[in-house]
């Protein structure tokens, strides 16, 4: 029983590290395309600032500048996907997957040519990354069984970037719903002509998204070279930006249910690590692969039939144009 | 905010000298391209008047009102407000000058509440908290002073087309616009609802508010403007005091020629049932009923005229009818050929049988926009013998074929090269009436035949409906114009949520009864209480 606990508490903990990146990247995601502009480069972008930040605390030793530098490069790819798709009209889809491309080739060309090392950063030390830090009252709490355990192990004792993923989704709500912007930015999504005639600028709404969308993408990045590993290695970011979209379409476009979503993506994969090598009663050992495409698999099914119809804001992928 | 609009503070001038115009254009200059859309306009619209401009598709009117709210900005030439000059450069720009547009196509956000869209883009701060209330109180207002009766709450996407276009009048109004532009006001309304809209016009004239309308239905004009602009191939050709003028006179600074009195209609010559209906019925894949127990009889040699406000099932009967959608019950009769569900026949089978369509959706159903106008001169009859050669289409013979219709049915230009999409949606509807009438229908099913065409094609459109059914065709004739019904019809059938709700042969028919049928209010409501609107 309580080893059955503690697994629970470990599994559940593993899911937090994992779910980050996909919160940050959904919440990110959540921006642009509420205001219009479909983002599949999350990916890039997260890669991007995953490798600019770690090479930059390999550099300085500093978390923090290296954090900025995340930051500025995913603010940089997403200001380069709004130069495309917002002022020149460009097609999002094509944009988004040419940041993929071209990131998933020129960290590792920068890798190898700044530190020969077949496209890795050197390993960070603990004082040039983001460490767990323990909240308060966690050692006076941790005799007292259960909620200590619980306190302990599952809300202490992550690093600062995964506080900050979880804050994002009640700020990107009350951002989303209860400000001026918000309202405005899930108007021009879903008709930018009716935005336009208020007086409102479409374009100047839809950077602001993309910008809110790089910063995130930024945090998202430097957390998985810097914070939850201790290095930047090629293509880090496996799919994730794409699997936050998907969390995103799961969760029809709102901050709680994607919330939710890569929550379940973030448990699928942490079960999964906990399942390789471990025999599963009248099946056996189960091969690795097989685990490791669990996620996927249930992703496709989810998607493909448990959500039912996602709308998806109604002006999503459309260039702006007034004469149209 | 609100309460400014009462118009206290009127502007000071000079003793003798008149006040200046609301709203003053001088030589507005606007090209596209080659096009000159706006040649040298000038108007000047005294303020508290309602303001009529009229004129053709293509006209200019358009451009004129963009370049007013700020969505082009003129090549030259001077706009002032209150006898002020302004640059109005943005829709920020013209709001701030007391402009306000209520578009054609409402600039909503369906998923929004009324609150929401109001106070989009006039927000008190930059929490939505404060605003919304300050919204809910300022609406309140407003509905009691000019009767603009919404719910805030009520979600956009669940609104009849009417709240919603009272719902862009609200905006303007929390905006304090001094100057409202209505931009074909009544295209999308009930006669109900346009004498509605008119009531709630005249209040907002009595508060000194200026109305400037932009229409083609001159009926409009004559009844509820001060005054009228025409506009003819984007130059400003008269103004008039509307009580100086008439529709007549009107209609012809509008085309630049006389028109004909009328079509001609000759005595009736109705013979046998040529489209027979019988419990037609169709469902959609929700279940719902969209076409609900239809029968009728369609005769030669007479036009059937079904009226109905847009949406209640006149597009799927159409669709039935053509053989594009099968029916789920009941039967039609065709040429003593029987179509019912199990015996279902395609478009091509229906157009063998000499049922002809000419669709609604004319860009989507009529033809192939991107197709040259030779080809979609034989749409639906490419397989015809004349048209091809033994491998290959014959384009010389199409060609003929295209430049035949084009000379007798005045399509202009008269070059079959053109691509279809250039064409002026008159001359598009022509050609698409050319092909199908040429094949001799003896049943022709014509969807709403007239919608954004110009008033000289109007005429020999409807002109040339009377011929073919004067020749002893059948003709089925959806329109949500009710002007048009009325001109054309010798008999007319009333849908209403996909039912027949009314029958009436066309000299007894009455608009306002025909408008409360279209609404299903005529039961218990006499007609007495609405006013015919022309």
């Amino acid at each position: 029983m309580e080893d059955a606990f503690i697994f629970a508490v470990l599994t559940l903990n593993a899911t937090v590290r994992v779910a980050t990146p996909l919160i940050l990247c959904s919440m990110a995601g959540l921006f642009s395309e509420r205001s219009g502009v479909i983002d599949i480069s999350l990916e890039g972008k997260m890669l991007g600032a995953a490798f600019i930040a770690a090479s930059v605390a390999a550099a300085t030793g500093s978390p923090w500048l290296a954090l900025a530098a995340g930051i500025a490069t995913a603010v940089f790819l997403a200001l380069l996907h709004g130069f495309a798709c917002i002022t020149h009209h460009g097609n999002q889809v094509v944009s988004g997957v040419a940041l993929n491309i071209l990131m998933s080739g020129l960290t590792v060309v920068l890798g190898i040519a700044w530190f020969h090392r077949g496209g890795q950063t050197p390993s960070l030390e603990s004082s040039e990354r983001f460490m767990p830090i323990s909240l308060p009252l966690a050692d006076v709490l941790a005799d007292v069984p259960v909620l200590g355990t619980l306190y302990g192990r599952l809300i202490s004792g992550h690093n600062l970037l995964v506080y900050v993923a979880f804050l994002a989704v009640p700020l990107a709500w009350w951002v989303l719903y209860r400000t001026r912007f918000g309202l405005r930015l899930r108007a021009v999504g879903e008709n930018p002509k009716a935005v336009d005639t208020a007086g409102i600028s479409v374009a100047w709404l839809r950077y602001r998204a993309v910008l809110i969308c790089g910063l995130l993408t930024g945090i998202a990045g430097t957390y998985l070279s810097i914070a939850n590993n201790a290095a930047f290695v090629r293509d880090m970011t496996a799919g994730q930006g794409y699997i936050a979209l998907a969390a995103l379409i799961f969760g029809k476009w709102r901050p709680w249910t994607a919330f939710g979503a890569c929550l379940l993506f973030g448990l699928l994969n942490a079960v999964a690590i906990r399942l390789q090598g471990v025999p599963i009663p009248g099946i056996g050992e189960v091969p690795v692969v097989f685990i490791q495409a669990l996620p996927y698999v249930l992703t496709v099914v989810l998607l493909a039939g448990f959500i039912g119809k996602a709308v998806a804001p109604k002006a999503i992928g459309e260039p702006y144009m007034k004469e149209s | 905010m609100v309460t400014k609009i009462g118009g206290e503070d009127a502007v000071v001038t000079p003793e003798g000298e008149p006040p200046p115009a609301a709203i003053e254009l001088r030589g507005i200059n606007k090209t596209f391209g080659t096009v000159r859309a706006n040649n040298d306009v000038s108007m000047a619209v005294r303020a508290g008047a309602i303001h009529g401009i009229v004129g053709e598709n293509g006209a200019g009117k358009s451009t004129l009102m963009s370049i007013l709210y700020g969505f082009y900005s003129a090549d030259s030439g001077v706009i002032r407000v209150g006898g002020k000059p302004v640059a109005i450069r943005s829709p920020n720009d013209a709001i701030a000058a007391g402009i306000g547009m209520v578009h054609q196509h409402f600039m909503l956000v369906d998923n929004f509440t009324v609150l929401e869209n109001v106070m989009m883009g006039a927000e008190s701060g930059p929490l939505l908290r404060e605003s919304i209330q300050k919204a809910r109180g300022a609406l309140i207002n407003l509905a009691e002073e000019y009767g603009l009766h919404v719910d805030p709450d009520a979600v956009i996407a669940d609104l009849p087309v009417g709240a919603l276009q009272r719902v862009e009048i609200l905006k303007a109004l929390y905006r304090d616009a001094r100057i409202l532009i209505l931009d074909e006001p009544t295209g999308v309304l009930t006669p109900q609802e346009a004498v509605q809209l008119f009531r709630i016009l005249s209040a907002l004239k009595e508060r000194g508010v200026t109305v400037i309308l932009i229409t083609h239905k001159l009926g409009e004009v004559m009844a509820i403007t001060d005054s009228v602009s025409v506009m003819r191939r984007g130059q400003m050709v008269a103004e008039r005091a509307t009580a100086e003028t008439s529709a007549e006179e009107l209609a012809e600074l509008m085309v630049g020629r006389k028109l004909k009195a009328g079509v001609s209609r000759q005595t009736k010559n109705v013979g046998d049932p040529a489209l027979i209906v019988e419990g037609l019925s169709l469902r959609d894949r929700y279940g719902v009923a969209r076409i609900d127990d239809i029968g009728f009889e369609l005769r030669a040699g007479e036009i059937l005229g079904i009226a109905g406000v847009s949406g209640n099932g006149q597009s799927e009967l159409l669709e039935v009818l053509s053989g594009i959608t099968p029916m789920t019950a009941g039967r039609i009769v065709v040429e003593g050929r029987e179509v019912n569900v199990a015996k279902p026949a395609r478009p091509d089978e229906m157009r063998a049988l000499r049922l002809a369509h000419v669709p609604e959706d004319r860009q989507r159903r009529g033809m192939v926009t991107a197709f040259t106008a030779r080809e979609s001169s034989i749409l639906g009859y490419q397989r015809d013998s004349a048209f091809n050669g033994p491998l290959f289409m014959d384009y010389a013979a199409i060609d003929g074929h295209c430049r035949d219709l084009m000379e007798r049915f005045d399509v202009r230009p008269p070059l079959p090269d053109i691509v279809s999409s250039k064409m002026s949606g008159g001359n598009q509807q022509k050609l698409i009436l050319a092909r199908e009438i040429d094949r001799d229908p003896k049943v022709l099913l014509v969807g709403q035949p007239t919608r954004g065409v110009d008033i000289g094609a109007i005429e020999f459109i409807h002109q040339q409906l009377c011929d073919l059914r004067d020749r002893g065709c059948a003709i089925l004739l959806v329109s949500v114009e009710l002007d048009e019904i009325l001109a054309l019809s010798d008999r007319i059938l009333v849908m209403f949520e996909g039912r027949i709700v009314g029958e009436t042969p066309v000299e007894e028919a009455d608009r306002s009864l025909l408008g409360l049928m279209m609404t299903n209010a005529h039961q218990g409501a006499t007609s007495a209480n609405t006013e015919p609107v022309a």
